[in-house]
């Protein structure tokens, strides 16, 4: 099989208007006869499902929390780019087109990132017309601010709970649908299977977390919006319940997963206290705009932070990096914090975190004005921690944060199964090696409310009319796979919980797979993540059954298949011989210690494709050709 | 006007009316305890059973006092039918409630309150209100002498009782006749049921006396949660006047006047028996 | 390690919604400071998982108070001891050593409970679907800056917008009222222009739907705002009460 990532023809900036010309449409009339199943109703999710149930088709969602409302977009704390230029800095699509194909380490696709630069403006627009309240000047105008990665102020917030806003902006808008009929609202409903007929996906299979009964769901189309696969990792900023079920299912009946070792670091985390902890904590970048970043210049300086002096502190970011200095890529960031606590600079118990301190800017614009910005983040951290960083200086530490890889799609958001789709974090998409800050969320919403509506058309319009029957064979066949895996997670009865299997698994993974990877530890990673998952498989406890409310259940069988997914991750990184964003192969970097990209040989997008149990996975190269832009070595100095 | 009994009989209708009815039972109240303050008053209750009088057949008064008397019981069948439909809004209660760490216990018992007060307003109207509307009472013949201000002597004020079955009416009248000087004189009569007598019979009794301020302790409890409360549920509520209202009311509603009708029993008690 | 509790756990155990539940005492051995109060209760359950028995439900997603999944009634108050954060913020240092800590679910007819202390809250939803939303179409908006809004509309109602939607409000009241999460939604969209062309309707089928789902009525005890993890006020009962009646008693 080819690889067809559809890219229009032309100049960059009317590929997309062209192709939405050239997509095939539903008669409006029509579209009442498409059913159109999405699950995950995160931004990309509720925002796809209010815009298609706008337009007439019958939609269902599917989330595995009470509401959608609580999916993990509402953790986003930052903000959101839109390239609209209200500050006059400068800014313009062409630049955040140009930041985020930069950003990304030049191993995304030029046409993709530049229609999602195009759109950001009509999101923000959105947002404003649903009533999200954004932050704003006196004028009653929008504020910005400026985020990592980019010289402009393009970033617009509403306070540290962005994500939030935008989140509950799309979940009205899908409200809205739900109280017309339009949308269908399944929660504590988990997809357990996908199924497919004639080669094209037709529904899911689904439990109901609350009964334990296995459903079948029918539509023309499946639209995946489950978000990204780090909580492989465990100790992540993930939700507990986020999870790869949904796109690994998919991805074993013929979905190819895209770039699936990219994964970001971010690097402003409260760091791990004990072996007890069950999630990280992020503190948002947006802290790093006034927030410096140092460790003391002596190793194990005994003293309290605010007893350092000037000049026996590290401002290592500043001193690296002088023109973006603490507003780095993420990965940076990230990986220079690893390097300075790797060297022993490192400080707290642990002596993994380094200083964020806030000092100098409570100097310059006093405690109010800090408070009024960063209020509620300094109120988070010293709910967690117990210290009060308004006295002393945060501690930080990267942890695993947002995937830039997942199934592989083309410029339809289409994966490589017909009739399936995969919009925000869930696909492999617009960030390339590394995304920059507050572009999860534009990424997300330009899926669902400006790009989806329009391509999914063009794949109906040639599906026949006609209602999807649920009690055929490929559906039945498939909610007997579900029930039969059921039971042989349940019917173990080891000795070790999920709980044990998770943790184990991560630690293989953030100690084979993490922030700096080489062949010799991958190679061995994946020969550890094979034991455990054999492990897995014969000492593994579910108590309960699987007709009723059952935690355990439902995450044996989420790390069940991380225990794939995390080896793939290993396979894709041992492949990709070069250091690019999120993904450094120690092996492969400059003689300061920035990543190496190999162009010649990387330049492409892996495609896996699934051969079954225990074989091989395939690697299919989609090549990414810059046609406007000169690829060069990042430098953020 | 079907929409009217839609709000009305929503849950934030429903506490439209509390607020309502409730805002005009205080100012109900504020009109008795003044009216009222006359039992202070060391004029043989000449001035206390004037305003009974008044209170009983000035039109004007009398059409509100009936609305009061309706209020008083939409206000309190009302009040039944929240505490009812609230309590259903949760079947099984929380083993270890603390309730006190989040609410003012005022608040949280506006229902127990309500009910003391009823249980208080239908002992108390069946005693004065019934008695004096309708049982036979001694009276009072109250003579003042007008006109002229006597040289020397006291003033000869009298107070005469006229037997319960004696009395059909009140009356007002002048009558001349010679004083203690001898000298021709006019002299105001006044005749009144003398509901002043009852009251400071009732509270020589410590045990009545009690009941009286433990009403009153609830009526403090009930209008500090109460008056405020019903600001709040007209949506009249903004940083600035929030503590104003809330400051202003505690202190007439739930402070002075509960504490100047408890005053009443306990002067008859204590002072004057 | 020293500086670990002991506590004594009561907790609410209901096998599902038609079983009566009951409270169960657990121990919670060797609990360090530094430990969420969920992290505890996952080291009580893999523990109750090994010894056999059935690991405690609990609702809980996000892990850092902003999803609202998190919903336990802990020692007589929602969400726990401290004042606005939500029970997976709460940290044991705000225990000590030899505590008994009694759990139950949030408690409401409109809530009933799926499992131990998991409740279905599709209550809510069902109110937001009646109106929590600004009519707008994909695609059809204007520039984001055509219309100013005053900063202090736009602070207010983020403020309000803040909800969290975990029904702590409910849970904490005594009347199980979900006045201040319906009020929050109807204040946010009243402080805004974007919101005010169906402001009327809004409100009033919001109300309805409120009623009939069974909560109860505010009474004004102020319990949700004292809960509420996100701090929202109840000057946003005030405002909707406000928007309630004059939707409904103005003249058409």
């Amino acid at each position: 099989m080819t690889l067809d990532s559809k890219i229009p023809a032309g100049p960059l900036s009317e590929k997309w208007d062209r192709h939405k010309f050239n997509l095939k449409l539903v008669n409006p009339a029509n579209k009442r006869r498409y059913d159109v199943i999405i699950v995950g109703t995160g931004l990309a999710g509720a925002s796809a499902a209010a815009s298609l149930a706008e337009l007439g088709y019958n939609v269902k969602t599917f989330c595995f929390q009470d509401s959608p409302r609580r999916a993990h977009s509402i953790a986003a704390q930052g903000g959101i780019n839109a390239a609209k230029n209200y500050r006059n800095d400068g800014d313009s699509v062409y630049r955040l087109f140009y930041d985020t194909i930069k950003g990304g380490d030049y191993r995304a696709r030029e046409a993709n990132v530049h229609r999602l630069a195009q759109v950001s403006v009509n999101i923000i627009d959105q947002c404003v017309a649903q009533g999200v309240p954004f932050a704003r000047e006196y004028g009653g105008l929008l504020d910005n601010r400026s985020f990592g990665g980019a010289q402009v102020s393009r970033t617009f917030y509403a306070k540290g709970q962005t994500g939030q806003q935008l989140l509950l902006g799309a979940y009205s808008a899908m409200n809205r649908m739900v109280g017309s009929g339009q949308i269908k609202s399944y929660t504590r409903h988990e997809m357990l299977e996908l199924v497919m007929v004639d080669g094209q996906a037709r529904g899911i299979i689904a439990r109901d977390m609350v009964t334990g009964e296995i459903e079948r769901h029918s539509a023309h189309a499946v639209v995946l919006c489950t978000g990204g696969y780090g909580n492989v990792f465990y100790l992540t900023t993930y939700a507990r319940g986020s999870n790869a079920t949904a796109i690994w299912r998919a991805h074993k009946k013929g979905a190819f997963f895209g770039n699936p070792c990219m994964t970001q670091i971010h690097p402003t985390c409260i760091p791990v206290s004990g072996d007890h902890q069950s999630k990280l904590t992020l503190m948002s970048e947006s802290l790093r705009n006034d927030g410096r970043i140092w460790v003391p210049k002596q190793k194990g300086d005994p003293r309290p932070p605010a007893d350092i002096p000037e000049d026996d502190r590290d401002y290592y970011l500043e001193r690296r990096y002088p023109s973006f200095g603490n507003l780095v890529p993420r990965d940076i960031a990230s990986r220079a914090a690893k390097d300075m606590c790797d060297k022993g600079y490192g400080v707290g118990k642990t002596g993994l975190a380094v200083y964020l301190d806030f000092s100098d800017a409570i100097n310059r614009l006093g405690e109010k004005a800090v408070e009024a910005k960063y209020g509620n983040l300094f109120d988070m951290y010293k709910q967690i921690t117990g210290d009060n960083p308004y006295k002393t200086p945060m501690m930080i530490y990267p942890a695993v944060h947002y995937t830039m890889g997942g199934l592989w799609v083309d410029y339809n958001l289409m994966t490589t199964i017909p009739g399936l789709y995969a919009c925000g974090e869930a696909n492999f998409s617009d960030h390339g090696a590394n995304r920059l800050g507050a572009s999860a969320l534009m990424q997300g919403l330009a899926d669902g409310y400006f790009v989806l509506p329009y391509t999914i058309g063009d794949y109906l319009a040639g599906v026949e009319r006609k209602p999807i029957a649920n009690d055929t064979p490929e559906f039945m066949e498939a909610e007997k796979a579900v029930k039969e895996r059921l039971n042989k997670l349940l019917s173990i009865k080891g000795k070790k919980t999920v709980h044990d299997f998770h943790r184990e698994l991560g630690l293989i993974m953030w100690n084979h797979c993490g922030m700096g990877r080489n062949e010799q530890g991958l190679k061995e990673g994946i020969v550890k993540m094979r034991a455990l998952r054999e492990e897995f498989w014969k000492d593994l406890l579910v108590p309960g059954s699987d007709n009723e409310l059952n935690q355990n259940l439902e995450k044996a069988g989420r790390v069940a298949d991380y225990l794939e997914l995390g080896e793939l991750m290993m396979v894709d990184a041992l492949e990709r011989k070069e250091s690019c964003g999120g993904h450094f192969r120690e092996e492969y970097q400059t003689p300061e210690g920035e990543a190496l990209r190999d162009d010649d040989n990387f330049a492409y997008v892996a495609a896996w494709e699934y051969k079954g149990d225990n074989q091989a996975h395939q690697l299919h190269k989609e090549e990414l050709e810059y046609e406007f832009i000169q690829r060069s070595q990042r430098s953020y100095k | 006007m079907s929409k009217f009994f839609e709000f009305l009989n929503s849950s934030v209708g429903r506490k439209w009316l509390m607020a309502f009815t409730g805002l005009f039972l205080c100012l109900f109240v504020l009109v008795h305890m003044s009216g009222n303050l006359q039992l202070f008053k060391n004029d043989g209750g000449k001035a206390f059973n004037q305003y009974a009088v008044f209170m009983t057949t000035f039109p004007l008064i009398k059409v509100v006092s009936y609305v009061n008397y309706l209020l008083i019981l939409v206000h309190a069948l009302n009040g039944f039918y929240l505490v009812n439909k609230n309590r259903q809004a949760r079947p099984v209660k929380y083993a270890g409630a603390k309730s006190d760490a989040s609410a003012s216990w005022s608040s949280r018992n506006m229902g127990l309150l309500g009910t003391v007060l009823l249980v208080f307003i239908v002992i108390h109207m069946g005693h004065f209100w019934r008695e004096f509307h309708f049982v036979p009472m001694e009276a009072k013949q109250y003579i003042t002498k007008i006109g002229e201000i006597p040289t020397e002597g006291t003033p000869f004020d009298t107070v005469i009782t006229i037997q319960a079955k004696d009395f059909k009416e009140p009356r007002h009248y002048t009558i001349n006749q010679q004083d203690m000087s001898g000298r021709m004189a006019t002299y105001e009569v006044v005749e009144l049921k003398d509901l002043y007598g009852e009251v400071a019979e009732a509270f020589k009794s410590p045990l009545y006396v009690a009941f009286y301020v433990l009403a009153m302790i609830a009526l403090s409890y009930h209008l500090a949660h109460g008056f405020q409360s019903a600001f709040q549920t007209f949506g009249i509520r903004s940083k600035t006047y929030a503590p104003i209202i809330k400051g202003l009311g505690n202190l007439l509603f739930a402070i002075i006047i509960p504490a100047l009708f408890a005053a009443m029993p306990l002067y008859f008690l204590f002072i004057k028996h | 390690m020293s500086g670990n509790m002991n506590l004594t756990l009561k907790v609410w155990r209901q096998k599902n919604a038609s079983d009566t539940g009951r409270i169960e005492t657990y121990p919670a051995k060797n609990i360090s400071p530094d430990m969420s109060f969920l992290e505890m209760l996952d080291v009580v359950n893999e523990d109750l998982i090994k010894e056999g028995k059935d690991p405690i439900a609990f609702d809980h997603d996000c892990r850092e108070g902003i999803c609202g999944m998190c919903s336990m009634y802990i020692n007589g108050r929602a969400h726990g001891p401290n004042k606005g954060v939500t029970a997976c913020q709460l940290h044991m240092r705000s225990f000590k050593n030899g505590d008994t800590i009694i759990i139950e679910p949030w408690r409401a007819a409109a809530f009933p409970v799926l499992r131990d202390l998991i409740v279905d809250r599709t209550a809510l939803e069902k109110i937001q679907q009646a109106g929590g939303f600004v009519s707008v179409n994909t695609g059809s908006a204007p520039d984001a800056n055509a219309i100013p809004v005053p900063k202090w509309n736009a602070d207010e109602a983020f403020n309000a917008a803040a909800c969290i939607g975990c029904g702590a409000c409910v849970a904490a009241c005594k009347n199980s009222s979900a006045m201040l999460f319906m009020s929050a939604k109807v204040s946010q969209y009243a402080l805004l222009p974007q919101g005010k062309a169906e402001a009327k309707m809004r409100v009033t089928n919001m109300l309805k739907v409120h009623d009939e789902q069974g909560f109860g009525a505010c009474t004004n005890t102020e319990a949700c705002e004292a809960e509420c993890p996100k701090g929202i006020s109840v000057s946003n009962i005030a405002r909707m009460n406000r928007e309630y009646a004059a939707a409904m008693l103005a003249g058409e």
